[in-house]
């Protein structure tokens, strides 16, 4: 067969389809499934083998919010992402600034530096920090973990910034320079507009990152200021199989940022790959 | 000038360095202690006792060669099935904008859910997914979680980090010049024979980046292995990571747990040393 | 003082000294050229005009005041980029505008400037159109446009006209020069193209290695280059720089030279075996309204003849060349102009 005749092409498009669409839903699967058993009652859910077809019901996802305060929980998640996230930036944008503007013979090895505080796992911090945490009395409380997320994400925020704000011409900022701009207007007429989705999307990680995590959520925080994260996991204690109502609870923890990650994946690429991929 | 631009970084690079420094200030203090929260009274100093502890600890062999079992084996899996996958849905088709969705969910979710999804859903020996389909082919299904905890951990993070690296080789292979490829076709090259000579090497630079970001976060994978094997059978499925949680929180000794911190502190900077070579050089073109 | 003088001007990145101490006068309204080979600093001096790079050494006045030391933002200069570094966020009219509104000037004076700076470069069509909306040519214009509307001291341009298409470069230079005879403003100039340099300045500048070779009207550089190299820089093609052992004894001459340069259209065609110097044509491009001939001499050196006639000369053929004897140029073994016979 000729794969560069018209049929031949047709065939290999065919089977491209059909094999991007086979994968595509077998990593979707295990979602798919769950999001399915969510609508299921308990028996529906563990039978042998699964039932596709059945009458949906929303008696799990009010027995959550019974059972322990679903919004409560959510809106911790929502809190402590969003804080951490806006103060992170408004602490890495002069840093990736200075780096990227005035950059110095440090300055690729304070961003490597960075880069490597990150890779620590947070378990090694486990200890210094739930000390500390108890001793200035603030264990459970949204502000710890803000604290706590805050400076997780800030090597990454720097260096996604840093990266975008490197993409801008330096001639547009002579340019500018030449028309009179002092630093300040360079930043707030030019910079700032230029490099806005660069800022977005990092600003859109480091959310998705806050919401996710679950190790410091779940070390730190008791009934007060548990995120979704806490929540699931206390779903996992062997008090028996409450499958639909785990997935129940699932769905409602990660739906937001899933739907959220499904409109915003062009500005996550962008920020995911900070410049380092054309 | 100059002075202007140190001041513009110092709120990052300050609370970073206080970041590092104090808990690792307080660790390596713990660490030569003999601090144990069931034990209330002095805490004495025992110099190196809770290192030779942890390092003789029956796990810590094996939670390193797990830690880095865990890491190598997502990284693999992640990378080649990542390019195969990209190179598949690289090209338009019917259906491209869904399949790109549905291909990047797995990232999004929370790593507990993600723990419990395949705990229960997929690996459960009677009732889950994989158990039907394995009896569905005509075979006695696995128990995943005890028999092969590790390997399930692996699974399930690599699960996760695919749609990751996926997205990072689309975005570059969009990026890649055509007329090279062009050229090459004139030039009498097979479709092999242009993917190892003009993709794969434009892809380098992708796959660095894919392997420094993962190096990053699966160092300290925990939640998934908290949730699910909670490191056993034994500690067949124990990374340093946990490990040092193990120390800490179920066995409540600060002394141990700090010592074995500092030994993720080292682990983590040679990790750090090797991967800055390693992309430091690619990153700079 | 003339308007902008710039006095033993030196400029040093590390180790190496990209301007090794140039002394220059520009007076109001003039058009100076830079030219010179890559790497020959002329983009340099530019930017240590503009006040993008600061000198290592010497000092920089305009009108009257010293800017050694001011920040470019106050030097009321205004620079034409070669890759015109418009605003991509911006409208062409905010483009042209920015400096103004940057100065809180009054919004109805804004207008006019640049109503006007886009009546003349014909860019009222795309007034509120982005960068990005542009051909080359356009955004090309908009660059100048931003610059016109500043009124500013000086006008500095940075190779402009680099990135357009041959067509659109000659029609832009001349619309260049047209522009510079109605607006009068004194201007910078940057190019490795020396026909841009003989046909817009006024002065010449003739750069290399960070050190001026020469400088002066575009027909003084032509006819009495100081030096081999700016003569073989300016004119096009090349002019022909031979052993004076070409020519026969008694063709003049001085002592200690050693190279003669004539320029291709002092030389004439002669049938073979008559004229001053024996060649072989190598090859013959028939450009319509003037021709040039390749030849090479029996010693084996290349020279090019041009004339407005065309020929039946084909490669292979034997003349003969006639030197016009009172268009040499004699070059000691440095390369330095002894004597001209002009």
């Amino acid at each position: 067969m000729d794969l560069n005749s018209p049929s031949g092409q047709k065939i290999a498009l065919g089977v491209r389809t059909l094999a991007a669409w086979f994968v595509a839903l077998l990593l979707f699967f295990p979602i798919l499934f769950m999001l399915v058993t969510s609508f299921k009652t308990e028996l529906q859910a563990i039978a042998v083998p699964s039932v596709w077809i059945f009458t949906p019901t929303l008696d799990n996802f009010t027995h959550v919010q019974e059972r322990s305060d679903y919004l409560l929980y959510a809106k911790n998640s929502l809190v402590t992402s969003v804080v951490s996230t806006l103060v992170g930036l408004l602490i890495a944008a002069p840093a990736a600034y200075s780096m990227a503007f005035f950059p110095s013979k440090r300055t690729k090895d304070i961003l490597m530096w960075m880069l490597s505080t990150k890779m620590m796992p947070a378990v090694g911090a486990l200890v210094p920090v739930y000390v500390m945490a108890q001793t200035a009395h603030l264990l459970d409380t949204t502000f710890a973990l803000i604290v706590v997320f805050m400076l997780s994400n800030l090597p990454l925020m720097v260096w996604m910034l840093y990266s975008h704000f490197k993409e801008i011409p330096p001639e547009i900022l002579e340019a500018a320079r030449m028309d009179g701009a002092s630093l300040l207007t360079e930043f707030r007429h030019v910079i700032l507009p230029l490099a806005m989705g660069g800022i977005a999307s990092t600003g859109l990680l480091c959310l998705v990152l806050a919401w996710n995590e679950a190790f410091w959520s779940l070390n730190l925080t008791a009934a007060n200021a548990g995120t979704l994260a806490a929540l699931i996991a206390s779903y996992s204690s062997p008090e028996g199989l409450f499958w639909s109502k785990l997935s129940a609870a699932s769905v409602l923890a990660i739906a937001p940022i899933v739907v959220f990650g499904w409109f915003s994946q062009k500005q996550l690429v962008q920020g995911l790959t900070f410049g380092a991929v054309k | 000038m100059r002075s202007l631009a140190r001041l513009l970084l110092a709120p990052a690079v300050g609370s970073l360095f206080l970041w590092m420094i104090v808990p690792l200030a307080m660790t390596l203090y713990f660490s030569v202690l003999r601090y144990n929260l069931m034990e209330p009274g002095e805490h004495t100093f025992v110099g190196l006792g809770n290192f030779r502890f942890f390092v003789t600890d029956p796990s810590f062999g094996t939670a390193i060669l797990n830690t880095l079992l865990l890491l190598g084996s997502v990284i693999l899996i992640t990378v080649v099935l990542g390019v195969l996958i990209a190179l598949l849905v690289n090209e338009p088709f019917p259906g491209q904008g869904v399949v790109r969705v549905l291909l990047i969910s797995p990232f999004f979710v929370m790593p507990t859910v993600n723990a419990l999804l395949w705990k229960h859903m997929m690996m459960n020996p009677i009732y889950g997914v994989l158990a039907q389909v394995w009896r569905a082919l005509g075979l006695t299904p696995i128990d995943w979680l005890s028999d092969w905890p590790l390997l399930s951990v692996i699974i399930m993070v690599a699960w996760q980090w695919l749609p990751f690296a996926v997205l990072i080789f689309i975005t570059s292979l969009q990026g890649m010049n055509r007329e090279q490829l062009e050229a090459a076709r004139m030039d009498g090259a097979t479709w092999l024979q242009q993917f190892r000579f003009l993709v794969l090497p434009h892809l380098a630079r992708s796959i660095a980046v894919v392997v420094m970001i993962e190096m990053i976060f699966l160092l300290s994978v925990f939640a998934e292995i908290s949730t699910t094997t909670g490191g056993g059978p034994g500690d067949a499925s124990t990374n340093i990571a946990y490990l040092i949680f193990k120390q800490a929180l179920l066995g409540f000794d600060v002394g141990v747990a700090s010592a074995g911190a500092l030994f993720a502190v080292v682990l983590a900077n040679i990790a750090a040393a090797f991967l800055i070579r390693l992309v430091g050089k690619n990153m700079d073109r | 003082m003339s308007f902008l003088e710039l006095k033993g001007v030196e400029k040093q990145f590390g180790e190496v000294k990209t301007i090794k101490g140039v002394d220059l006068s520009i007076s109001r309204g003039q058009f100076t050229v830079f030219v010179g080979p890559s790497g020959c600093g002329k983009s340099t001096l530019l930017r240590l005009i503009a006040g993008l790079e600061t000198l290592t050494a010497g000092s920089i006045h305009l009108d009257g005041r010293d800017i050694t030391r001011v920040p470019s933002a106050q030097r009321d200069l205004a620079m034409v980029f070669q890759s015109y570094a418009l605003y991509p966020h911006m409208s062409v009219a905010d483009n042209m505008s920015f400096a103004l509104r940057l100065a809180k000037a009054d919004p109805a004076v804004i207008k006019k400037k640049v109503d006007r700076a886009a009546e003349i470069l014909n860019l009222g069509p795309y007034l509120h159109r982005l960068p990005r909306e542009l051909s080359g040519g356009q955004r090309q214009r908009v660059a100048i446009g931003r610059a016109i509307v500043r009124e500013p001291k000086v006008f500095l341009f940075d190779e402009p006209l680099s990135n357009l298409d041959a067509a659109l470069r000659g029609q832009t230079r001349v619309e260049i020069a047209k522009l510079h005879r109605e607006l009068g403003a004194t201007t910078i100039y940057v190019t490795h193209d020396q026909v841009e340099a003989m046909t817009l300045a006024d002065q010449v500048v003739v750069l290399r290695d960070g050190a001026i070779e020469q400088k002066g009207s575009p027909l003084d550089l032509y006819d009495r280059p100081a030096n081999r190299f700016v003569a073989q820089f300016i004119g096009t093609p090349q002019m022909n720089v031979v052993d004076r052992g070409e020519l026969p004894a008694g063709s003049g001459g001085v002592a200690g030279a050693a190279f003669v340069g004539i320029r291709p259209e002092d030389l004439h065609l002669k049938p073979a075996g008559q004229g001053q110097i024996a060649a072989q044509v190598e090859l013959v491009e028939a450009l319509g309204a003037e021709t040039l001939i390749y030849l090479h001499t029996p010693r084996g050196a290349q020279i090019v003849l041009r004339q407005n006639e065309r020929t039946t000369l084909a490669a292979g053929d034997d003349v003969g060349v006639d030197v016009a004897l009172d268009h040499l140029h004699w070059f000691d073994p440095d390369g330095r102009l002894i004597a001209a016979a002009h």
